[in-house]
């Protein structure tokens, strides 16, 4: 294996953004100019005279991600460098669905040629674990915290894949990290397409959730065997393929070893939160026909 | 005194972490067993921070982690379908009670 992404970064032990990172840049073959939003990703691989980026790598500010690959894409194409790489952003869920939505769309719409890579761990952890628009109903976090006022949070996690279909981009899907191999099949495909695409990779980090690195993988691959992170691809808009789920195990399952859950098992209003996780669960199941 | 030289809008070298060795991070590290790893290259797929590789030992396929970066974060441990990665406490670490 070649080094695209170098060690000696500074992730905790058991972070999934980097299996997400580094498996993408492995499919890619390390042909990429990458734009990176703030974040975790950004905080632990481009310290200064500590960078772990083995490819052209470019970090601006939170919300422009998408306007600065749309950019770099643009200028490519005008030189006529088509052929020296993908034009790759690595954004968190914070920088994607509330702080960047509005450039991403705009990246969309004028429908670049650029691959956005969204890597969702369900809150800003980078500075502590604050509540992002992807953070999933009931998570106690330090802007929704669990206590006598709240079961955390209250709202539903925003549905990016759908918004991203929305747009009409030819090529949508979502991914986990446990499972790399499809992760790297689907970037694969793709930068196939000629336009923007977008791929959602669910990361499990083990201090906002409350997790030790050994439940990472296994809990990533409960979040996809309970429905709750469907993995689906979008060509064109059409749904093509989902990952089938053999005995769809209950939530409970999935929530309990995490930390950011614990209070719904004995919170008073625990209870209608849990039932509400689990409808979700089930409305996506019947969505995107996920039971065999 | 340590000289850093600056450049413009903050530019490094590629793949300058490596000089920040990681491996005094964590309390446990991995220990492969050469017999049963059957170098399905799932830990090297997994592994955070890169530092397990599939290489070529006595003739033999086997992995092979590289302490000077491992974390400890027992990923590897939880993929390998061979039972061949056993998680072991540093020297550092054994504290006895007496």
């Amino acid at each position: 294996m070649s080094e695209y992404f170098a060690p000696g970064h500074g992730a905790c032990p058991g972070c999934g953004l980097t299996i997400a990172v580094r498996n993408t840049l492995e499919a890619l073959e390390g042909k990429v100019f990458v734009s990176n939003s703030t974040g975790c990703l950004e905080i632990i691989s481009s310290m200064y005279n500590r960078s772990a980026w083995g490819v052209p790598y470019i970090h601006s500010l939170f919300e422009n991600a998408g306007a600065v690959a749309a950019g770099i894409e643009a200028a490519l194409k005008a030189l006529g460098r088509k052929d020296e790489g993908h034009v790759v952003v690595f954004a968190g869920d914070g920088a994607t669905a509330d702080i960047g939505i509005g450039t991403l769309s705009g990246m969309f719409d004028r429908n670049h040629d650029v691959l956005y890579i969204c890597l969702d761990n369900e809150a800003y952890q980078n500075t502590g674990n604050q509540q992002s628009g992807l953070t999933p109903p009931g998570a106690n976090t330090t802007t929704t915290p669990a206590g006598k006022i709240m079961p955390g949070k209250l709202g539903r996690k925003k549905d990016m894949v759908s918004i991203a279909v929305a747009h009409g981009i030819p090529y949508v899907a979502s991914a986990s990290v446990a499972f790399p191999m499809d992760i790297r099949r689907k970037v694969k495909r793709a930068v196939e397409f000629e336009g923007a695409k977008y791929i959602q990779i669910h990361c499990p980090c083990v201090t906002g959730w409350g997790i030790q690195g050994k439940d990472a993988v296994p809990l990533a691959r409960l979040a996809v065997e309970t429905a709750l992170y469907p993995i689906v691809e979008f060509e064109n808009g059409e749904l093509v393929k989902v990952r089938k789920i053999k005995d769809r195990k209950p939530v409970e399952e999935y929530l309990k070893p995490q930390r950011r859950f614990r209070h719904l098992f004995r919170h008073p209003e625990g209870k209608k939160i849990l039932e509400m996780i689990q409808k979700i669960a089930d409305e996506n199941a019947k969505r995107y026909n996920l039971d065999i | 005194m340590v000289k850093v030289k600056i450049g413009l809008g903050g530019v490094t070298e590629p793949l300058v972490s490596k000089n920040m060795k990681t491996g005094d991070w964590g309390t446990e590290y991995p220990v492969v067993d050469e017999e049963k790893c059957t170098a399905c290259k799932n830990c090297e797929i997994y592994c955070p921070d890169g530092c397990i590789k599939v290489v070529e030992k006595e003739g033999k396929k086997v992995a092979v982690p590289d302490y000077d970066y491992c974390k400890g974060c027992w990923v590897c441990f939880t993929v390998c379908p061979a039972d061949a990665i056993k998680m072991e406490v540093k020297e550092l670490y054994k504290v006895e009670v007496c």
